[in-house]
């Protein structure tokens, strides 16, 4: 039970991009269509995933203050690997995201998580921790893509939801369109909590 | 006029932050006040510049040669945090109330995606050297016009009555929507 909390931590109370408003580029670039956000939240999840498992077996052999830069090799290294898989298996989604998916490397989320939580941790709070922020992340920019997508495209996973001739707000997926959907629900949810005191 | 081009496409055009979003955590960040803007478009301007040439120099020079393309990511980035290590060290000597200012901002350069994104997309784009650092250089110089301008924004914000809900982040980002709507105008002078 105690082991759950690490989990659900990232999901909800501390949902990187909702609450910390962390790793912001590719929530605003990559979300045009929901099935970029759910490839560009897989990748990163996996990346947060192994880097902080690998954190925490290695913590007591990390010198302090190369610190920073060992995360950065261990980061850039489960980059490297995700960018080469997803080039080779998933070429299409590779290109929608392009530039994106190297940049994993400096998502604040993941440095951040190594930084603060994995090297004080043990193995499996670590692991617990990755799989929450990486699911919270994930589930924040899928939200944010299907309203973009489907007031901006008309479709949601490429499904159309209305006619043919319906007209769209292409604004939506358009770069003002991802700052005004991302301001939007971040005033939604501090709203909702001040409303319930949470 | 290739040159140019490449600058107004660079500084306008694409607007690194606006259109392209590279660079948002100190876009949003460090944008409240007009003077620590500058300071921070400053240390961009000269950390990205300096970052193309060298990375540049590296890509052609021991990364091709040597057929290891793949490690890219990972000696770009390491270059990279080298560099803002050596400007921090720089500025505090130099520049003590600038670097109190810029406070944890300096060292997040090296967090700034927007500066590994720039030597990336130039190697990319297969510009050659001089152009390299001029397409870093116009990155950084509309980075800092679109930090500047929602800081002149946001200072005049902050008098403003806003519902509780809006305070912060979400004012800021719905701001930066306008200004990126604004920069909209622009599409199309550049191909």
């Amino acid at each position: 039970m105690g082991n759950l909390k690490y989990f659900s931590n990232g999901i909800l109370k501390e949902n990187p991009i909702f609450v910390l408003v962390l790793g912001t580029c590719p929530a605003l670039a990559v979300t045009t269509a929901a099935i970029n956000g759910l490839g560009m939240g897989a990748a990163t999840t996996f990346v947060l995933v192994c880097s902080n498992l690998i954190v925490a077996l290695f913590k007591n052999y990390i010198p302090e203050k190369l610190r920073i830069a060992a995360f950065i090799v261990i980061i850039a290294t489960f980059v490297t690997i995700v960018d080469l898989v997803m080039k080779a298996y998933s070429p299409d989604l590779y290109k929608a995201l392009g530039i994106f998916i190297p940049l994993i490397v400096v998502n604040c989320i993941i440095l951040g998580r190594a930084e603060a939580f994995a090297q004080k941790n043990r193995v499996l709070p670590a692991l617990l921790d990755g799989l929450g922020m990486g699911l919270g992340f994930t589930i924040a920019i899928t939200l944010m893509a299907s309203i973009r997508e489907i007031l901006g495209n008309g479709t949601i996973f490429n499904l159309r939801l209305f006619g043919e001739n319906t007209t769209t707000m292409l604004l939506f997926i358009l770069p003002p369109g991802a700052f005004v959907t991302y301001g939007l629900l971040i005033a939604t949810m501090n709203q909702i909590k001040l409303k319930y005191n949470i | 006029m290739e040159y140019i081009i490449l600058i107004i496409s660079a500084v306008l055009v694409n607007n690194v932050v606006l259109v392209q979003f590279l660079g948002i955590c100190p876009f949003l960040g460090v944008s409240g006040k007009i003077d620590t803007s500058a300071g921070m478009g400053m240390a961009v301007v000269f950390v990205m510049s300096l970052a193309n040439l060298v990375t540049y120099l590296i890509q052609n020079y021991i990364l091709i040669p040597l057929h290891i393309e793949y490690m890219q990511t990972i000696i770009f980035i390491f270059v990279i945090a080298f560099l803002v290590q050596v400007v921090e060290i720089i500025l505090k000597k130099a520049a003590p109330a600038l670097y109190q200012a810029l406070g944890i901002y300096l060292p997040l350069i090296t967090t700034n995606c927007a500066v590994l994104g720039t030597a990336i997309l130039a190697v990319q784009k297969d510009l050659n050297m001089i152009m390299s650092v001029v397409y870093a250089a116009s990155i950084a110089v509309g980075f800092t016009l679109a930090l500047i301008l929602l800081a002149g924004i946001r200072e005049q914000l902050t008098l403003a009555e806003t519902p509780r809900g809006m305070k912060g982040f979400p004012l800021s980002l719905i701001t930066a929507g306008l200004l990126s709507l604004a920069f909209m105008g622009f599409s199309g002078i550049v191909k």
